[in-house]
C-alpha cells in the first residue's frame, strides 16, 4: 500500500481564545486558589505552555464542597425535575454550538488528532448531556423504586485520556439524578473542564451546581477523603483506585471506580481479516492507547496468525503521526513526559523478556512527547507487557487455537473491562461473549460508546457502570 | 438439643455439628470446636470452630462450583432452589425447634421465622429466570449495533451471616447470592450456628452442586478477615460483622477490589442492627450486589 504525501492541513487555532491564567470555578464564579498556588498547562506536541491553571488547596475544596451542599440543599435538590432536564439540554446545545472550538482546545491540552476530538468526544459530550437531560424527569420510571432519590454532593475525579468526554460521563448523570458536583479534572489537561465551566455560566446554571477544582493528585485526595461529600466517583488507574476504596471503606460514600484494563482482541479465522486489521489498529492505536478498554492484546488464532500479523503491518504503515490538529493526523502525541516514560520502559522490559519489538518506519517530531505504533510478537502470557497496563500504543500479540483457549487467555487478568471478538459466525459471537469476564464486549467492532451503553469493568477494573439505564444507580440512593 | 424429641427413657443419638465444604462435611481441619449454648448459656452442642485453611479451602471449593453453578440455565437454577424449600418444609419441626432453642424464641415466634424462612427460598427460587428481565436492557445506541446489557453474576461471594437470625437471617443473605450463579463461603452466625449447620443437610440432599453454598461455623473475628483479604474471593457482605471489625473487613476488601455490602447507616449501631427486621420484604438489593453488567455490541447488517 503506498502511503500518500499529504499536504499539511492544520485546524485553525483561531476558534480558541486562550486566557493567560484560569481560576477555580467555585459557586459560579472563578476564583484564585486560597494559597496562591498554580501550574502550567503545556500542549504535549509542542511543549508550548497554553495557559497557567490555579491549584485548588484543602481550603478551596472545602469551599467548593460547601457551595456544592449549598446549592443541593436550597437550588437543585428542590427545583423540579423537568427545569433540571431542562438545564442539561441547554448544556448539551451549548457544547453543540461551540463543539469545534472545544475539539481544537481539546487537541491542543490532550495532543489526541482532531479527528478524534472532532468526530468521537465531542459528539459524544453533547450525546451524553442531551441522553441524560431526558432522565431527569423520569427517574421514577428507570427501575430504582417509585421516587428514587439523589445522594447530595458528588466528588468527581477524571482522567486525562479523554478530558471533556470523561466530564460528561461524570456530571451529566450525576445532575440529572439530583446530586451537585465538585470535579476535578486532570493536571495536564484541566482547558476543557474550564471551558465547560464557562458553558455552565452561559446556560444560567445555578452557582454551586458544578465546581470545577484544578489540580493534581494530592487535590484529588483532599476531594474524594472531604467528609462533606456522599459520593465519590473516580476514572483512572487500579492503583489509585484501590487507595480511594480504602479511603472511603470506614465512610457511608457511595463509590464507583471506573479503572484500568488489559483487553483481549480476538481473531478468529473466519474473521473479515481486512475488517478485524482497521477493529485492531482502532482497538490500540486510537487516541494513541490512552483508553482503558484498549484492546491491547491481540488474540489471533494461530491458522490466520502470519496473514494478520501481515496485513497489521502493512496498514501501520500508512498511519500518520504528527500534528494533532492536523486533519490527516491518525495518531497524535503522548499526553505527557511521564506517561511516555512509562509506555518506553514497559516496552523495554518487553525487549528484554524476550518479546519481539516492531515499529513502521515513522519520523518523530522533535519537540514534544511520542511513541511510534509499536507491536510485540513472541509474546506470552507471562510478560509484564501481556499482563501490565501500558496505556500506550503498544500492542502485545498472542495466539490460540481453540475458543476454549481464547477464553482461558482471554480471562487470564485481573482486569475485566472490555474484550473483542472478530468472526463471521454469530453464535460464536454470543458463546464467546457469555465466557468473557468483562463488561463491554465488542463483536466485529471496537472502541464503540454511546451514552445508552452501560460502561464499566469486572474484578479488578473497578465497579459500577456508567451510561444507560444502569448508570443512573451510580447517583441515586439505592 | 435433639434430646427433646425423644421418648422418655431413651437416650438420644446425637448430631456433630461439622463444617460444609464442597459438598462433603469434615471437622474443622484445625481439630478445633466450640462451644455452642442456647440463649439461656445451657449446653447445645460441640460446633466446628473454623480455621483460615478452613477458609481459605471453602473459597477453592467455591471457586470451583462457580464454572458449572454460573452456566446452568436459570430455570435450572430456580428448580434446585426450589427443591431446597420443599426440602426445609419438611424439617420444618426440628428447624423450629433449633432456631427456638438458638435465639430463645416462644413458639409461635419460631415457627413464624421459620415459615419466614422457607418462604423466603421460594421467592428468591422464583427470580432465577426473571431478575436478567428485569435488570437487563437492550440498548437504543446510535450505530448498526444491536446492544444489550446483561447481569452476570460476580463469582464467588463470602458471606458474613447476621448474628441474632440465626436461620431467617442466613437464607436472607445466602440466597440473594446463589440465585443469581454466584457461589457462597457464609460464616454462620458465631452464638448460634447450629440451624445453619442444619440447612447444610438439607442443601447436600437438594441438588445444589457441592460447593455452591459453602458453611462455616466458627469466631467471625478470626475468620472473616482471611475471607475479606483472599484475592479469590470477589464480594463480601459484612452484615453479620461487628461495627468493631468491619471497617477493616471493608479496607481488606479494597485490595481486589471486592464488591462490599454493609448494612444501611441507619442499622449500623449493633442494637439497631440485632433488631433488623428480617421479616420485612427483601427487595432486589442483595441480588443487584452480587451481579455485574456486561454490555454486548453485535453488528447488524446483512
Amino acid at each position: 500500500m503506498p502511503k500518500f504525501e499529504y499536504a499539511p492541513a492544520p485546524e485553525s487555532r483561531a476558534i480558541v481564545s486562550l486566557r493567560e491564567s484560569y481560576g477555580l470555578f467555585i459557586n459560579g464564579e472563578f476564583t484564585p486558589s486560597a494559597d496562591g498556588r498554580a501550574f502550567k498547562t503545556i500542549s504535549p506536541a509542542t511543549e508550548e505552555v497554553l495557559a497557567e491553571v490555579a491549584e485548588a488547596s484543602p481550603a478551596d475544596v472545602d469551599r467548593a464542597v460547601a457551595a456544592a451542599r449549598r446549592a443541593y440543599e436550597r437550588t437543585w435538590s428542590v427545583l423540579p425535575a423537568r427545569e433540571r432536564g431542562k438545564y442539561l439540554f441547554r448544556i448539551a446545545r451549548i457544547i453543540q454550538e461551540r463543539s469545534r472550538e472545544l475539539a481544537v482546545l481539546e487537541s491542543l491540552d490532550n495532543g489526541k488528532p482532531i479527528r478524534e476530538s472532532r468526530d468521537v468526544d465531542i459528539p459524544l459530550v453533547a450525546a451524553h448531556f442531551f441522553y441524560h437531560a431526558g432522565w431527569a424527569d423520569k427517574l421514577e420510571y428507570a427501575g430504582y423504586g417509585p421516587a428514587p432519590k439523589p445522594l447530595g454532593v458528588a466528588g468527581q475525579v477524571i482522567p486525562w485520556n479523554f478530558p471533556l468526554l470523561m466530564l460528561a460521563w461524570k456530571i451529566a448523570p450525576a445532575l440529572a439524578c439530583g446530586n451537585t458536583v465538585v470535579l476535578k479534572p486532570a493536571e495536564t489537561t484541566p482547558l476543557t473542564a474550564l471551558t465547560f465551566a464557562e458553558i455552565c455560566q452561559q446556560a444560567d446554571l445555578p452557582p454551586g451546581v458544578v465546581n470545577i477544582l484544578t489540580g493534581a493528585g494530592d487535590t484529588g485526595k483532599a476531594l474524594v477523603t472531604h467528609p462533606g461529600i456522599d459520593k465519590v466517583a473516580f476514572t483512572g488507574s487500579t492503583e489509585v483506585g484501590k487507595e480511594i476504596a480504602r479511603d472511603c471503606a470506614p465512610t457511608r460514600k457511595k463509590v464507583t471506580l471506573e479503572l484500568g484494563g488489559k483487553a483481549a482482541n480476538i481473531v478468529f479465522e473466519d474473521a473479515p481479516v481486512d475488517q478485524a486489521v482497521e477493529g485492531i489498529v482502532n482497538g490500540i492505536f486510537f487516541n494513541q492507547g490512552h483508553v482503558c478498554c484498549a484492546g491491547s492484546r491481540l488474540l489471533v488464532q494461530e491458522s490466520v496468525y502470519d496473514q494478520v500479523l501481515a496485513s497489521l503491518q502493512r496498514r501501520l504503515a500508512t498511519l500518520r503521526l504528527g500534528d494533532p490538529l492536523d486533519k490527516n493526523t491518525d495518531v497524535g502525541a503522548i499526553n505527557s513526559a511521564a506517561q511516555l516514560a512509562k509506555i518506553r520502559e514497559l516496552s523495554e522490559v518487553g525487549e528484554a523478556e524476550g518479546a519481539q519489538r516492531w515499529s513502521p518506519p515513522c519520523e518523530l517530531p522533535v519537540k514534544g512527547f511520542w511513541f511510534p505504533p509499536t507491536v510485540f510478537t513472541g509474546v506470552s502470557q507471562a510478560h509484564r507487557i501481556a499482563r501490565e497496563e501500558i496505556f500506550g500504543p503498544v500492542l502485545s500479540v498472542l495466539t490460540f487455537r481453540t475458543p476454549a483457549e481464547a477464553v482461558e487467555k482471554a480471562n487470564n487478568t485481573p482486569y475485566g473491562l472490555s474484550a473483542g471478538v472478530w468472526t463471521d459466525k454469530g453464535s460464536r459471537i454470543l458463546w464467546m461473549a457469555a465466557r468473557l469476564r468483562a463488561g463491554v464486549v465488542w463483536a466485529n467492532t471496537f472502541n464503540k460508546f454511546d451514552p445508552s451503553s452501560p460502561f464499566g469493568g469486572y474484578k479488578e477494573s473497578g465497579y459500577g457502570r456508567e451510561g444507560g439505564r444502569h448508570g443512573l444507580e451510580a447517583y441515586l440512593d439505592v | 438439643m435433639s434430646d427433646t424429641a425423644t421418648a422418655p427413657g431413651r437416650l438420644a443419638v446425637r448430631k456433630t455439628y461439622k463444617l460444609y465444604i464442597g459438598g462433603a462435611f469434615p471437622r474443622s481441619e484445625s481439630g478445633r470446636s466450640y462451644v455452642v449454648t442456647d440463649h439461656k448459656g445451657g449446653f447445645l452442642a460441640n460446633a466446628a470452630l473454623a480455621s483460615r485453611k478452613d477458609a481459605r479451602d471453602a473459597v477453592v471449593a467455591a471457586r470451583r462450583a462457580f464454572a458449572g453453578w454460573s452456566a446452568a440455565t436459570a430455570y435450572n437454577r430456580g428448580q434446585v432452589l426450589y427443591r431446597v424449600a420443599e426440602l426445609l418444609e419438611g424439617r420444618r419441626a426440628q428447624f423450629i425447634a433449633e432456631v427456638r432453642a438458638a435465639e430463645g424464641l416462644g413458639a409461635r415466634q419460631g415457627e413464624a421465622v421459620v415459615d419466614a424462612a422457607i418462604d423466603r427460598w421460594v421467592w428468591y427460587a422464583g427470580w432465577a429466570d426473571k431478575i436478567a428481565q428485569v435488570r437487563g436492557a437492550s440498548n437504543p445506541v446510535a450505530g448498526p449495533f444491536f446492544n444489550f446489557s446483561l447481569p452476570e453474576p460476580t463469582g464467588v461471594v463470602a458471606v458474613i451471616a447476621p448474628e441474632a437470625s440465626s436461620l431467617l437471617g442466613f437464607v436472607s443473605v445466602v440466597a440473594p447470592a446463589v440465585v443469581t450463579g454466584n457461589t457462597v463461603v457464609a460464616l454462620a452466625s458465631e452464638r448460634c450456628p447450629l440451624p445453619a449447620v442444619s440447612l447444610t443437610e438439607v442443601l447436600a440432599t437438594s441438588d445444589v452442586p457441592g460447593g455452591v453454598i459453602n458453611v462455616l461455623t466458627g469466631r467471625t473475628a478470626e475468620v472473616a478477615p482471611w475471607l475479606a483479604s483472599h484475592m479469590d474471593v470477589n464480594a463480601i457482605d459484612l452484615t453479620g460483622a461487628p461495627d468493631s471489625l468491619a471497617d477493616d473487613l471493608a479496607v481488606a476488601a479494597a485490595e481486589n477490589l471486592k464488591r462490599v455490602v454493609r448494612p444501611a447507616a441507619e442499622a449500623r449501631a449493633a442494637e439497631a442492627r440485632a433488631a433488623e427486621d428480617w421479616t420485612q420484604p427483601p427487595g432486589l438489593k442483595r441480588m443487584l450486589a452480587y451481579l455485574e453488567t456486561k454490555t454486548v455490541w453485535h453488528p447488524t447488517g446483512t
